[in-house]
């Protein structure tokens, strides 16, 4: 038996296609959640990031805060939360969002910090505000490097929403978590597939917003 | 059983058990994927043009889910340590060759060419000043490769208890004991901390020529460079954070 062979036996047998535990739900499911994380993680790190970044202030904070949140193991962190908190979708966000925030803070910090700092200043004696300067010359130059944060926040969503499955919440990794203790092994590689593929989904997306989004002067000169 | 580090018997280890099985578990795909990222990364150094798709092949490898990865694994090594191993020892692969390309790129031309001056031959310059000088960037990606693998483990606790100290997340579901899974989480981010500080010390060790600054928030790249522009392995080890 190799894994082509149980690969395809998953996605050709049409019950996994519709209903709840169908592969578009799970998928919408998935989708969701990372979303929502992502989002919340960056409605709080973007700004803190940017603005860190700007005044230059803090960076051994953020170094400390990166190294304490790589060592929390982000399963342990899942399973805490959901014997702490109880069942739903709170104690999921909460280590999910914990997770991103550090990548996304400490790239967005380090981005706008290394701007070159002769655009900074000939926009300041051009008599820029700092609000625009940070908006309109810093956001610009550093956005490559602060997409590639978001970018790693979001893989690392993608997969830690996947474990989640583990403690009672929906998405893809419901496949693989249930087809392990049902000894469904079909199951357990149509779910780690359609994992992987969201994973490289993400990197894509990731990819074309950042041909679409930086501009092409910033492009070249990178 | 009221000690505060007892654990269920199910789980076939004491406490510490479980720590240094963890350790082993971690610390092994470390030392294998330092291994495999060495020549990789010197024949990277050695033809530019290599570089580039090593580096897509590495982005997209750390892009899989590590728990896809243990189950896919399932098919080939059975529910067993070396099924957690291998994708751990890959994570970390795709961790050095970036670092340990941009440390052995950012000797000096000079540098070299005073080795060759000195009559050292192509082996003993990259081992006496190529990896010398490259350590702190190793040091860099293998800190933050031993500090993911150590968080990691634990989801191997998915795929029939192989998770070490994550072993003990499925008992404090099942047993209904907090004190179980505080004891997990504890216990893997002190052996993280710990490592990551053993690492810092060596890298003090190692590098005595070094500023003695361990707080700074600049990893591999920015240590050993001055350029204005952040080094890609700054980003390649943000990416590390999973």
């Amino acid at each position: 038996m190799n894994l082509l062979h149980f690969i395809n036996a998953f996605f050709s047998d049409g019950a996994h296609w519709h209903g709840y535990d169908g592969i578009p739900t799970r998928l919408r499911e998935h989708v969701q959640y990372s979303v929502l994380a992502l989002a919340v993680a960056a409605a709080i790190a973007l700004p803190l990031g940017l603005l860190t970044g700007h005044t230059g202030r803090g960076g051994n904070i953020l170094a400390s805060i990166a190294t304490a949140a790589r060592a929390l193991p982000s399963f342990g962190l899942l399973v805490l939360m959901f014997v702490l908190l109880g069942f739903g979708l709170l104690p999921v966000m909460i280590p999910l969002v914990v997770l991103a925030v550090p990548p996304i803070l400490v790239t967005t910090y380090e981005a706008v910090r290394s701007v070159d700092p002769s655009p900074v200043d000939a926009a300041r004696g051009m008599g820029m505000a700092e609000s625009r300067i940070l908006l309109r010359v810093e956001l610009p130059v550093a956005l490559p490097l602060i997409l590639s944060g978001l970018r790693s926040a979001a893989i690392q969503i993608v997969s830690t929403a996947t474990i989640a499955a583990y403690v009672s919440l929906g998405g893809v990794g419901r496949y693989i978590v249930d087809g392990l203790y049902q000894r469904n092994y079909e199951k357990v590689v149509g779910g780690a597939t359609l994992v992987a593929v969201m994973a490289l989904a993400t990197l894509a997306a990731f990819w074309a917003v950042a041909r679409i989004a930086v501009s092409p002067g910033v492009r070249r000169s990178g | 059983m009221n000690g505060f580090f007892d654990i269920p018997s199910d789980l076939q280890h004491s406490y510490f058990g479980l720590v240094g099985l963890h350790l082993r578990e971690a610390l092994l795909p470390v030392l294998a994927g330092l291994l495999a990222a060495l020549p990789i990364a010197q024949l990277c150094v050695r033809f530019r043009r290599l570089y580039a798709p090593v580096l897509g092949v590495t982005t997209v490898l750390y892009a899989i889910p590590s728990l896809a990865f243990f189950v896919v694994l399932i098919d080939y090594t059975g529910q067993s340590e070396i099924t957690v191993m291998i994708p751990l020892a890959v994570y970390s692969l795709v961790v050095f060759v970036p670092a340990i390309v941009d440390g052995v790129r950012s000797v000096p031309q000079e540098t070299l060419d005073a080795a060759t001056a000195m009559g050292l031959g192509p082996v003993r310059r990259y081992l006496q000043v190529q990896l010398p000088i490259a350590a702190p960037a190793i040091i860099a990606g293998l800190r933050v490769a031993t500090v993911s693998s150590i968080s990691l483990v634990s989801v191997g606790m998915l795929i029939g208890n192989q998770g070490g100290l994550g072993n003990l997340l499925h008992d404090g579901m099942i047993y209904n004991q907090p004190r179980l899974v505080w004891l997990s989480v504890v216990g893997t981010a002190v052996l993280a901390v710990l490592a990551d500080t053993v690492l810092v010390a060596v890298r003090l060790l190692l590098t005595p020529w070094m500023p003695r600054d361990t707080h700074g928030i600049r990893t591999a790249g920015a240590d050993t460079q001055t350029t204005t522009r952040p080094e890609p392995t700054a980003v390649a080890l943000e990416d590390a954070v999973r």
